[in-house]
């Protein structure tokens, strides 16, 4: 509870931060753009990770197991595919 | 030296090793930087690297953690879940690219959703561990969470064409659907207010499961940039829930840049399409246009072969190649990589005028031009060519329809009327390559297409480009052959009739 104002800040700030930081993101890239935000907020791995490894009750773990399992093909697919993408982009004096 | 690595590894239960601390902060710190490079091709892919680098930080810290009792369980997850991860993102074709989003929005979703309920349970047997705060966030991540999980598997279903791409309505479904989710914000009032209500929270989870479906079932196809950018956003938001949640500021942070950045793009999506958010949401686009469809006359228009067609591109000297989701559909993308070679080898000019909501996803169009290598100097923004648009010979449009429809200028019964489009109707000769005459996904009929300056070139779009390309690729150097006489075209400075 303490943590709420301090937290509410972190917030408040990191959302200003996130729309000066995409709103000059050029149009060609608005695709890998969203899935490295994807890959990005797949950060909830962490979360995932403590609630399967604390194993306090066979439901959470199931549950936290999931999520982790979830979060990885995010995290992996996430950053891969973005790097696959932004590969294929090319400028013409490099292609000839 | 010990003292340091004792507390650089370790700590009491409930704290956080001074490691772990650290690597959390500079993996937010990377994860800012990540999304600044990317902002610009050139820097972009540092900024892969740097959330990598930034998540891999946050991975080994949370492994250091001291409430983590077992690992063998985490190593099989994360085993399985890149044996699931790595082959979805090397082999799935480029085509497929936004029903990968929406299925990743989904599984963000799932895993925050469970992480909240895991957490509800686990602190229901512990008194006091539910404050009404806490209790409230609790109940918005898996309100948050499970939505999205459900919103983004319809539409990954939409994409995938698996369900209808038409938008689904019914009567009364507005009010349904702000009954059921009256419902379940009041399901998650009452929990924060008696947390032991146990009842109530798989209530909340099934509410949020039904509201994310019933939320995208009346959305129709040429909606989904904009509804994939807002459950870009919901799934930040979620994550950053799950940051209150579990008291850790890496998640907040890193939600709350996923979900400015969803919530942008859908802003951008909805001003390209000049509707509102709650047009998009609640507007089922298909049901307002059949009313003007009614008044339907035969027309008569002009169509041209591969080869006619063929012909007028090689002796234009400045093309414009519009592309839409009729190209990503067709996979034509190469083809129209070998007609952009064939024609700038010849001294023609080709640019790519791209719409912003062309295709199912914000960016569909330059992704896939980019996998056919196609320079990605050569792709235009609409406000950077259409000024260009009244000197251009030629304007090809390759399965895009609404983005092209003068109506959207000049028609103000029409259901996009004050839509910015691509302003082909200006070109000199305008070539539409099409499969019918059949309206467009608004299903409006395109004025364009009966403009005495209009060549239709019906086919398939790789077929027809196909053609083209073999066509032009049969020719002599165009120097030496004689050239047939054009079919004419209409006056380039002519201004769009009214309609």
């Amino acid at each position: 509870m303490d943590s709420l104002m301090p937290s509410l800040y972190v917030f408040v700030l990191a959302t200003f931060l996130g729309f000066e930081v995409i709103r000059r993101v050029s149009p060609l890239l608005h695709t890998p753009l969203m899935s490295l935000t994807n890959a990005i907020s797949a950060i909830s791995l962490v979360g995932s990770m403590v609630i399967l490894g604390e194993q306090k009750s066979t439901l959470t773990a199931v549950l936290g197991g999931i999520a982790v399992v979830a979060s990885t093909i995010n995290v992996v697919s996430g950053f891969l595919i973005t790097d696959r993408m932004l590969r294929m982009f090319k400028k013409r004096e490099t292609k000839s | 030296m010990s003292d340091l690595f004792e507390a650089l590894f370790h700590a009491a239960p409930g704290a956080q090793p001074l490691f772990t601390q650290v690597s959390y902060l500079v993996a937010a710190a990377l994860f800012i930087l990540a999304l600044k490079w990317l902002s610009a091709p050139g820097t972009a892919r540092r900024g892969v690297i740097a959330g990598e680098v930034g998540m891999g930080l946050a991975i080994v810290g949370t492994i250091l953690l001291p409430e983590i009792e077992v690992y063998h369980w985490i190593i099989v997850a994360i085993l399985v879940g890149t044996v699931i991860g790595v082959p979805i993102a090397l082999l799935m074709p480029m085509t497929a690219v936004p029903q990968r989003t929406a299925l990743s929005h989904s599984f963000g979703g799932l895993a925050v959703g469970l992480v909240g309920a895991a957490k509800y349970y686990l602190w229901l047997g512990e008194p006091g561990k539910l404050p009404p705060f806490i209790m409230a966030v609790i109940a918005l991540e898996v309100l948050l969470g499970f939505l999205t999980f459900t919103g983004s598997l319809m539409a990954f279903g939409k994409l995938q064409e698996i369900l209808p791409t038409r938008p689904m309505v019914y009567k009364g479904q507005n009010i349904i659907n702000f009954a059921l989710f009256a419902i379940a914000i009041v399901a998650g009032i009452w929990l924060t207010a008696n947390p032991r209500m146990s009842i109530l929270f798989p209530l909340l989870i099934a509410l949020a499961l039904t509201f994310g479906v019933l939320l995208i079932i009346p959305i129709g196809g040429a909606d989904m940039p904009t509804v994939i950018s807002l459950l870009n956003s919901y799934a930040g938001l979620s994550a950053c829930a799950m940051g209150f949640v579990l008291d850790n500021k890496l998640l907040i942070i890193a939600g709350a840049l996923d979900g400015s950045s969803g919530f942008i793009l859908s802003v951008i999506m909805c001003k390209a399409m000049n509707r509102s958010f709650t047009n998009v949401l609640f507007g089922a686009f298909g049901q307002v246009a059949e009313a003007v469809t009614g008044r339907k006359e035969e027309r008569t228009v002009r169509s041209a072969s591969p080869e006619e067609a063929a012909q007028i591109l090689e002796s234009a000297s400045s093309v414009v190649i519009v592309p839409g989701y009729g190209m990503a559909v067709a996979q034509a993308q190469h083809r129209v990589r070998e007609l952009y070679d064939l024609l700038t080898r010849r001294g023609v000019d080709v640019k790519f005028g791209i719409h912003p909501v062309a295709g199912r996803m914000p960016g569909h169009m330059n992704v896939l031009l980019a996998e056919a290598d196609i320079p990605y100097d050569r792709l235009y923004e609409m406000e950077d060519i259409n000024p260009e648009l009244p000197q251009t010979d030629v304007a090809l449009i390759i399965g895009a329809n609404d983005v092209t429809n003068p109506a959207a200028r000049s028609d103000q019964s029409s259901p996009i009327y004050g839509m910015p489009i691509i302003n082909v109707d200006k070109a000199r000769t305008v070539m539409v390559i099409k499969r019918s005459m059949s309206a467009g996904f608004a299903g409006i009929q395109n004025e364009l297409y009966y403009l005495d300056k209009t060549l239709m070139l019906f086919g398939d779009a790789k077929g027809f480009v196909g053609e083209m390309v073999k066509e032009l690729g049969h020719a002599a150097p165009a120097a030496l052959t004689p050239r047939p006489p054009l079919p004419k075209t209409g006056e380039g400075e002519k201004v769009l009739a009214k309609v």
